[in-house]
């Protein structure tokens, strides 16, 4: 005797209503919202190719003439100097994370599963403020407060650890910058504005982590770091991945911050506390920006175009990370 | 009880707030300078007040002087509607010339395909560059204890190119005898920014040095060397903020800083108001379009008595011609009282700048009052 699964061809369905007007309203603005973002993301990419357009089909040599920041007789061109600019992008964009990650990830934990209740609810709400606080006032503070403290600190750094690649002196004069206007420092203070993004969601995965799993570790005789390491941490992996790359984004992007804090330089240094030596895409287009002609606005805005594949670039490596744990991360 | 307590300290918080907003001086500023008006319109001719708007763009040198001209000249025409977009001389030239704005501000003159352009904008006779702003530019340092250094073209290039590396270097020694210089390394500071600054700094460094800085003059700063600031204010900042820093200002926002006194001749002078006047001077016309096109091409090598060159000349440049009569009438005006002195007197006040030689002065008057009736 088979058991059929079909329905039969006359059955009256489920629902015995019809889809309203309500939901036929709310489909359509759901639509409508969805490809307006689309629609917006299109626009964007199709600004930046067509106003990016003279001076991505210029030759070097005719571009370079008119673009004040250009220096052809350097052998500079736009694809140099975006080269140069990328990787200071992603050098400080990368320290900042390295920074900001382990301590990120500390605060959730201790929010989700050391603090008590209260505790937390108020840890939680500072940390969300930190991220309400204006880029500007992040460059402002950290070129006025935090670079005198830093000083100090890149002195040790270079006397101690001047073998590192990473904390050599300047090799001409043996020394580390005199003003902490360096790389080092604005990855700083990048990681204290992408702290707080990262921390939130962070945060949310932890509280996600099913409580029977939790318990089972417990039972089985486990420390409390031992049940994070076994139930909680697995669980959060792929959302933990995905709130870093959100603050990776934010850090690519930062414009203020590393604008007002470092000597820029278009070099391929590893020496992140020489000045002169680095520049990120944002802060190269904020201090060129003012005086560019017509020419240099369209150079500028190729390095957005440049920028804007790179931060696509890395949320489409966020998702795919992401899609690959879905059955475990929050966020699907 | 609770809520009428708390709403009592909410309200008289709110009060004491307003009242204490009050006391503060934020308004003093504009009185100083509308209190230069009545002194203006005592001795201005009796022209019937502009009308309208009048829309400039240019140089971010100009900028605090473009404040106290605005004011100046609304304190007797209340109806025209000045604005100033300091995008920066480059932005400015471009705008001007595109037909957006009635004039422009700006750091140097204007070049040759620039002629050619505004020959479509202005009509057959182009447009003309008119000077109104005159600052000196001085190189601070920061060292405790020391006010003022004395040297030489030559060995500002070898600082600033990174050859002299101390601050108690043989060359920096030699011509300050009196002086114990400490064994500190000199940091440089540059503007980040393109910048008419720089340029009028390199211009320098290159015509006066001898050789020593084999850059050409360029807005923005050659050599990789250096901390770098953006704008005049992070640059002073910088060199505030660290010792044995050495950097180049506008004069007007070099503050308590250590100011270096460069050689001229035999002498060494120091950044100061008449000394740029005086260096002015010296400079040979170097006017493109004929009689009207004041533009001046400064020598930075001049040994006149008391002279300082490393100065920034700044221009305004309009159309020989306006098809518009209110256009003309305004803009004419408007720099009319910029270029004259009590225009000159109220920018010396607010941004420190040296005031326009008389003839100078007179001179940019007669021009833009031919403007006027063209």
């Amino acid at each position: 005797m088979t058991i059929s699964t079909a329905p039969a061809p006359n059955a009256v369905p489920l629902t015995a209503r019809r889809e309203s007007i309500a939901d036929k309203t709310f489909t359509g603005i759901s639509v409508f919202s969805a490809s307006l973002i689309l629609l917006i993301l299109a626009a964007v990419a199709a600004f930046l190719l067509t106003e990016a357009w003279p001076a991505i089909t210029d030759s070097s040599g005719e571009l370079a003439a008119k673009v004040e920041w250009l220096n052809p007789e350097n052998g500079e061109t736009l694809i140099s100097t975006i080269g140069y600019l990328v990787f200071g992008t992603i050098l400080v964009s990368t320290l900042a994370l390295l920074i900001a990650t382990p301590l990120s990830i500390g605060i959730a934990l201790f929010i989700s599963h050391f603090a008590p209740r209260r505790l937390a609810a108020g840890l939680g709400y500072l940390i969300d403020l930190l991220a309400a606080i204006p880029s500007v006032v992040y460059g402002l503070w950290g070129s006025i407060v935090l670079l005198p403290v830093l000083k100090p600190f890149y002195a040790w750094l270079g006397t101690y650890f001047g073998w590192f690649p990473l904390f050599a002196p300047d090799p001409v004069t043996g020394e580390v910058s005199a003003t902490g206007r360096v790389a080092l420092s604005a990855a700083i203070v990048l990681a204290i504005m992408i702290i707080p993004i990262i921390t939130a969601i962070s945060r949310e995965v932890f509280l996600q982590t099913p409580k029977l799993h939790e318990e089972a570790a417990l039972a089985m005789g486990a420390t409390r770091w031992e049940m994070i390491r076994m139930a909680v941490l697995p669980f959060g992996r792929s959302g933990v991945v995905g709130a870093t790359m959100l603050g990776l984004g934010r850090a690519l992007g930062e414009t203020m911050a590393v604008y007002m804090i470092i000597s820029g330089g278009l070099t391929y240094s590893l020496g992140v506390i020489q000045s002169g030596k680095h520049n990120t895409i944002a802060a190269y287009i904020a201090t060129q920006f003012p005086e560019a002609n017509s020419s240099g606005v369209s150079a500028l805005i190729a390095m957005g175009l440049a920028l804007f594949i790179i931060t696509l670039v890395v949320n489409m490596l966020a998702r795919w990370i992401v899609s690959r744990r879905s059955e475990f991360s929050g966020a699907n | 009880m609770n809520i009428a307590l708390r709403t009592g300290a909410v309200a008289s918080a709110a009060a004491l707030t307003l009242l204490l907003a009050a006391c503060t001086p934020s308004n003093e500023d504009t009185k100083t300078t509308s209190s230069s008006a009545p002194a203006m319109t005592s001795e201005a001719p009796v022209v019937p007040a502009l009308s309208g708007d009048l829309a400039g763009a240019g140089a971010s040198s100009q900028e605090s002087a473009m404040e106290a001209w605005t004011a100046g000249i609304q304190a007797t025409n209340p109806d025209l509607n000045i604005t100033y977009d300091p995008v920066g001389s480059g932005g400015g030239r471009t705008q001007f010339l595109d037909g957006g704005v009635a004039w422009a501000g700006s750091d140097s003159a204007l070049s040759e395909e620039e002629y050619v352009l505004a020959v479509e904008r202005c009509g057959a006779d182009g447009a003309i560059n008119l000077p109104v702003y005159i600052s000196p530019i001085a190189v601070i340092f920061n060292i405790d204890g020391i006010d003022s250094i004395s040297l030489d073209a030559a060995t500002i290039a070898g600082i600033f190119d990174g050859k002299i590396t101390k601050w108690n270097d043989a060359a920096i020694a030699g011509q300050n005898g009196g002086v114990a210089l400490p064994d500190l390394a000199i940091t440089i500071v540059h503007r980040g920014d393109e910048s008419g600054t720089t340029k009028n700094f390199t211009d320098y460094l290159n015509k006066a040095s001898n050789g020593a800085w084999p850059y050409d003059a360029s807005g923005e700063w050659a050599n990789a060397l250096g901390e770098s600031g953006q704008g005049t204010s992070g640059l002073v900042q910088i060199v505030t903020d660290t010792q044995g820093a050495i950097g180049y200002a506008d004069f007007s926002k070099a503050g308590a800083l250590g100011k270096v006194s460069i050689k001229v001749g035999e002498a060494f002078v120091a950044p100061s108001a008449e000394g740029a006047a005086t260096a002015l001077a010296t400079a040979t016309p170097a006017g493109k379009n004929g009689d009207n096109d004041l533009a001046f091409k400064i020598d930075r090598t001049s040994t006149e008595a008391g002279a300082y060159p490393l100065l920034l000349l700044s221009y305004v440049i309009v159309c020989q011609k306006y098809d518009d009569a209110a256009v003309a009438a305004n803009v004419t005006g408007f720099l009319s009282y910029v270029a004259s002195a009590d225009g000159q007197a109220a920018s010396a006040a607010a941004a420190g700048s040296a005031p326009l030689p008389a003839d100078l002065s007179a001179k940019v008057e007669a021009i833009l009052a031919q403007i006027a009736a063209a």
